[in-house]
């Protein structure tokens, strides 16, 4: 599954870079290619994926794999795009809250934790967005349970936390063309699960990092 | 119409080989011999420097000077050219200039639409009028045109948040990043008569005088620098480093007189305004990355920041020097 990359990629890799102008952050990006990675990050535009993909180093890249909502890039262009140039592990979004029942709801979403897990392997790493929406850019909503499954599930992996800025300005939810301005991407510390830390506490701590990556005060 | 149609015809070839094409090489040769002091002075002081703040002052030297060497490359080659190209080279600068400028200042979401008609249809044509020399449109397009457009495009989107800020300050971006600069190349297009097919030299002589202006401010205030002009705006602008700047960049685009249209006293005067206003310009927009809360717009430039930060001077350079160009020496 890792390895190769199709051919567009370079080229869509190069194109979202020129577009959002991205600008890293961080004193170190990820280079190593050995470790499996977590990447989660705030969420305010379609373009969030695609830009943290293609500002990670090829090789990473070649192994690292965006989850993204199916009903979205399920039809044409989108679905060849998502399954063979980002290889995107597509998820039924919102499935656990449209269950009608608490029992179904459970199990949808052990589904969906079992579906990442199993798109991580042995060797891929997975970038997430635990909104499970896109926001205005002014706020980061709370995030949702699957990351502190998943990471319960694969403790192996390290939970990277990415802060996307500016993107929101570039493509707003329900714009269709984007705007060229300049974005930046900043990663934090690795992070995982502590010993007997609580679900909300975790999320929280998590959700707090994402923050902590923010630039000075927000530009709204 | 047809008469100016074929006098810009004949600007345009007499590039390749006419009379302007000597002065042209003489006037890169100079910029040439100039980079070459500056890449060895770069490396006598390297050896010297005892200091560790000495060292990191030469290394941002060193990075200017590399940048230099690339920027004068890429500009000799879009002259060269001819029209087409220094259109290209600065409309592309343009764009890079407002995506720097709107990403500093705060913008919301009902922008969006109004954003994309600055970067893909308002600069486009700004410079697209040029092309086609219609000086009647171009010089009222985005003062006239897009003044009347933005606020209006705005208000269609339903957000009155901020509303005069915001339509003020993509105005002004259009205004700089577009209008201003947009008057470099603009002087290819000016009947000056017995200057026919040299105009390219015009907008050499223009970057050359700015760009030497910003440099020899930079080392006058390095070498002599005490009493800062305006400490909460730029706290690297210095009298000395102004007067001593301005004086020799003036006397320089004096000297370099037989490549312009002017005389001698005239060249002086015009290389005065240029000096003058690029201050101006590099003042102003210190005080908009102040506003801001950063130090330069962007770090597309190595040692220098962002397309902005080198070009400031020349946005408000440009419009004044073309029209004092266009008033006194064209028919």
């Amino acid at each position: 599954m890792s390895g190769d990359l199709h051919p567009l990629a370079g080229v869509i890799a190069a194109l979202a870079r020129a577009i959002s102008g991205v600008q890293l952050r961080c004193a170190d990006a990820p280079s190593e290619t050995a470790r499996q990675r977590i990447y989660f990050a705030n969420h305010t535009s379609h373009l969030d994926f695609i830009v943290l993909w293609s500002a990670l180093p090829a090789a990473v890249r070649a192994r690292t794999r965006p989850v993204a909502a199916k009903d979205y890039w399920e039809s044409g262009v989108k679905a060849y795009l998502a399954r063979n140039v980002f290889r995107s592990v597509l998820v039924q979004r919102g499935a656990a809250a449209q269950a009608a029942s608490e029992e179904e709801a459970r199990a949808a979403g052990r589904a969906t934790v079992e579906q990442l897990a199993e798109a991580l392997g042995e060797t891929n790493s997975l970038i997430l967005f635990p909104e499970g929406t896109r926001g205005t850019g002014e706020t980061v909503a709370p995030f949702r349970s699957g990351l502190f499954h998943l990471a319960k599930r694969k403790p192996e992996a390290e939970l990277v936390p990415a802060y996307l800025e500016n993107l929101n300005r570039i493509l707003p939810k329900g714009e269709v063309l984007p705007v060229p301005l300049i974005s930046s991407l900043a990663f934090g510390e690795p992070m995982r699960v502590n010993e007997n830390e609580s679900k909300e506490a975790f999320l929280e701590r998590a959700r707090a990092a994402v923050c902590g990556l923010r630039r000075g005060e927000d530009m709204q | 119409m047809t008469d100016a149609l074929e006098s810009t015809e004949r600007a345009y070839f007499e590039l390749e080989g006419g009379p302007g094409n000597a002065q042209l090489v003489w006037l890169f040769g100079g910029v040439l011999g100039i980079l070459v002091l500056a890449s060895v002075t770069g490396v006598v002081l390297r050896r010297t420097a005892k200091s560790d703040a000495a060292r990191a002052t030469i290394e941002n030297l060193n990075a200017r000077t590399r940048a230099w060497w690339k920027m004068c490359a890429i500009f000799a080659l879009t002259l060269m050219i001819g029209r087409v190209g220094s259109l290209v080279l600065f409309g592309l600068l343009s764009l890079l200039a407002l995506r720097e400028y709107i990403t500093l200042v705060p913008t919301r979401r009902g922008d969006h639409r109004t954003l994309l008609w600055s970067f893909f249809i308002i600069t486009p044509l700004q410079y697209y009028l040029i092309g086609i020399a219609w000086y009647g449109f171009f010089a009222i397009m985005i003062p006239v045109f897009a003044f009347v457009f933005v606020p209006t495009r705005i208000a269609m989107s339903g957000d009155t948040e901020h509303f005069l800020e915001r339509a003020a300050k993509i105005q002004f971006g259009l205004m700089i990043c577009a209008f201003c600069l947009s008057h470099a190349p603009a002087l290819l297009i000016l009947n000056i008569p017995r200057f026919e097919g040299r105009n390219a030299q015009l907008l050499l002589y223009l970057v050359l005088v700015d760009q030497m202006s910003d440099v020899l401010q930079y080392v006058w205030g390095k070498l002599t620098g005490r009493h800062k002009i305006a400490p909460s705006v730029s706290p690297s602008k210095t009298w000395e480093g102004f007067l001593g700047g301005v004086a020799t960049a003036t006397l320089l685009g004096a000297a370099l007189w037989r490549a312009t249209p002017f005389t001698p006293l005239q060249a002086a005067g015009m290389s005065l305004v240029i000096t003058l206003l690029g201050f101006a310009g590099g003042l102003v927009m210190s005080a908009i990355k102040r506003d801001a809360g950063v130090k330069d717009f962007g770090a597309v430039i190595e040692g220098h920041g962002g397309i902005l930060d080198r070009i400031d001077s020349l946005c408000f350079a440009a419009p004044i020097f073309f029209h004092l160009v266009r008033y006194f020496f064209t028919p």
